[in-house]
């Protein structure tokens, strides 16, 4: 039994780590905790829908476009209102990535309405891939972690072993200087943008068939996800990831064996004990800025 | 044509006319240095210059076209390399990687090429043997060996800013701005630092424009001067002229014991 609640943690873990992970790049990028995410990520499965159903494309195609579409919808978050913004404050700039969600929310709930839809991945969720008498693992389950992992796997090389990545580090550590010594912050703010909605959206798309499809269907992932970060350490991409799977395995162990009514808070629970003892996250090196 | 040339600019914050009327010229492999009290106005010519403020008015030429209006990054593509008054590096990184970073602009592989870094003989991983060579030789040229590794932010104050000149001698700039290259230095490190803008120019080639409230060090290397007050200029020509004009003196040491009484 406790095997099988560790793979369920690790799959419902690693959507977590996903949306964890695509919070960590923008808040690394411009110490903005983008709200707006989540929603992002819906509508961008919401494309997929689309484009599956409507459209008549098979998978591949349709994601991505989907991808593609969800990279635009973060270019065009941070160009056309972050950038707009007069004398910006980390508060303002909260409050307007939330005004983007609850934009993007209005714009599903009108279009598409709050029915729960079905998304048909090619994984079948009761094709069972493993089975002994303990432990079952559907196509389903075993395509989330495999997938999840390798989009982190492209995203640690990315930011580590590119140039682009290089240049994101600098401007997130000294925005004048970068801009100084070549690198156009701007672009590179967008384009940070742009890779943290398509790391959003592959968790949208992934945890679609296991939450069902509708507008509100990203609020609990990305909450999770905030908590993960949080937990992991928002500046620390590894720590956020291993924040997601810790998050996830805590979640459901306490859900079987204590409470499964108090199982959905746990999560907030972690974010006021990480608050209250290590502030920094259990990951994230802690700076002391000298006087 | 002169190699870099500022006409008539002027940059007005709010009701504040910070720069106003400002001419100067500079031949290559000039040092200049701009000199003023306080709230002057002289690092506001750096910020004109550079991008990261728009003038009102006037023009910046450098090899022959107008950086007005261009950002900070179009104008490092030029060639022009600052430095700030309060430093400006990125803290949490080495020396090395704070040098190389300012190579950044001269990399051409693109996202994809670099990907593949790891094997030895791609041509991202050629060209990142270059660049490595390069800003090695800068870390010789500044004598920084020691602090090659450490991250910057534990390095002490006058280290730092030889960081940041590295960095910017990294960018292989033909034009140098440094704002108050001595500012916070003890008295042997400045003396090292008149050495070293003099070899920047001497042995790389590079024009220099500095900003400095630092006599010995303005008098000792410059080839000319410009004193400006309130934005506007007071007189330029050589150290000697500048240095004994009667407005300098005035706006440097105050208006004469005997007239004020």
């Amino acid at each position: 039994m406790l095997t099988q609640l560790i793979i369920s943690s690790l799959v419902i873990g690693s959507i977590y780590s996903l949306m964890a992970l695509a919070m960590s790049i923008t808040y690394k990028a411009s110490e903005i905790p983008n709200f707006a995410q989540g929603e992002m990520a819906m509508i961008s499965t919401f494309v997929t829908f689309v484009l599956l159903n409507s459209g008549g494309l098979s998978f591949y195609p349709a994601i991505l476009i989907t991808i593609l579409f969800s990279f635009c919808l973060g270019l065009l978050l941070e160009f056309i209102f972050l950038r707009r913004a007069k004398d910006p404050t980390p508060l303002s700039f909260i409050v307007i990535t939330i005004g983007f969600q609850l934009m993007l929310y209005g714009i599903a709930g009108w279009k598409w309405g709050s029915d729960q839809r079905q998304i048909n991945l090619p994984f079948s969720e009761s094709k069972v891939i493993f089975q002994n008498d303990s432990v079952a693992i559907t196509e389903l389950n075993l395509a989330t972690l495999v997938i999840a992992v390798a989009v982190l796997f492209l995203i640690f090389l990315l930011v580590q072993k590119t140039k682009l990545g290089l240049a994101m580090k600098a401007c997130q550590q000294n925005v004048n200087a970068s801009r100084m010594n070549g690198i156009p912050s701007d672009k590179i703010l967008a384009i940070s943008f742009g890779i943290s909605s398509v790391v959003g959206t592959i968790a949208g798309v992934l945890v679609a068939p296991i939450i069902t499809l509708d507008p509100s269907m990203m609020w609990d992932p990305l909450l999770k996800g905030f908590a993960a970060a949080v937990l992991g350490g928002m500046k620390s991409l590894y720590g956020v990831v291993i924040g997601g799977f810790l998050l996830g395995i805590i979640e459901n162990l306490f859900g079987f064996y204590i409470s499964i009514e108090f199982k959905s808070v746990v999560a907030f629970a972690i974010i006021v004990l990480v608050l209250y003892f290590k502030p920094s996250g259990l990951f994230d090196k802690h700076y002391v800025r000298k006087v | 044509m002169a190699f870099f040339e500022v006409k008539n600019l002027k940059k007005v914050f709010g009701g504040l006319t910070a720069v106003d009327g400002l001419n100067f010229a500079l031949e290559q492999k000039e040092i200049f240095s701009i000199i003023g009290p306080n709230g002057a106005g002289k690092s506001t010519i750096f910020n004109c210059v550079n991008g990261l403020y728009t003038p009102e008015e006037g023009e910046v030429i450098f090899k022959g076209e107008n950086l007005v209006g261009k950002r900070p990054d179009q104008v490092a593509q030029y060639g022009i390399a600052r430095t700030f008054q309060n430093l400006e590096l990125f803290a949490h990184m080495s020396t090395l990687d704070n040098l190389m970073l300012g190579r950044h602009i001269k990399m051409k592989t693109s996202v994809l090429g670099s990907s593949f870094l790891s094997f030895k003989r791609s041509k991202a991983a050629k060209e990142e043997m270059h660049h490595r060579r390069k800003v090695e030789e800068i870390i010789d040229f500044l004598e920084l060996e020691s602090s090659r590794d450490q991250f910057v932010s534990n390095l002490p104050y006058g280290k730092q800013k030889l960081v940041e000149l590295g960095r910017a001698l990294s960018l292989e700039p033909d034009l140098l701005l440094l704002d108050e290259p001595a500012a916070g230095l003890t008295q042997e490190e400045k003396e090292e630092m008149i050495f070293w803008i003099r070899d920047i120019r001497d042995l790389l080639g590079i024009t220099v424009v500095l900003i400095e409230h630092n006599m010995q060090m303005v008098k000792n290397i410059s080839d000319r001067i410009l004193a400006i007050n309130f934005g506007k200029p007071i007189t330029q020509g050589t150290p000697a002229e500048v240095l004994a004009h009667p407005e300098v003196i005035r706006a440097y040491l105050g208006e004469d014991v005997n007239e004020a009484v």
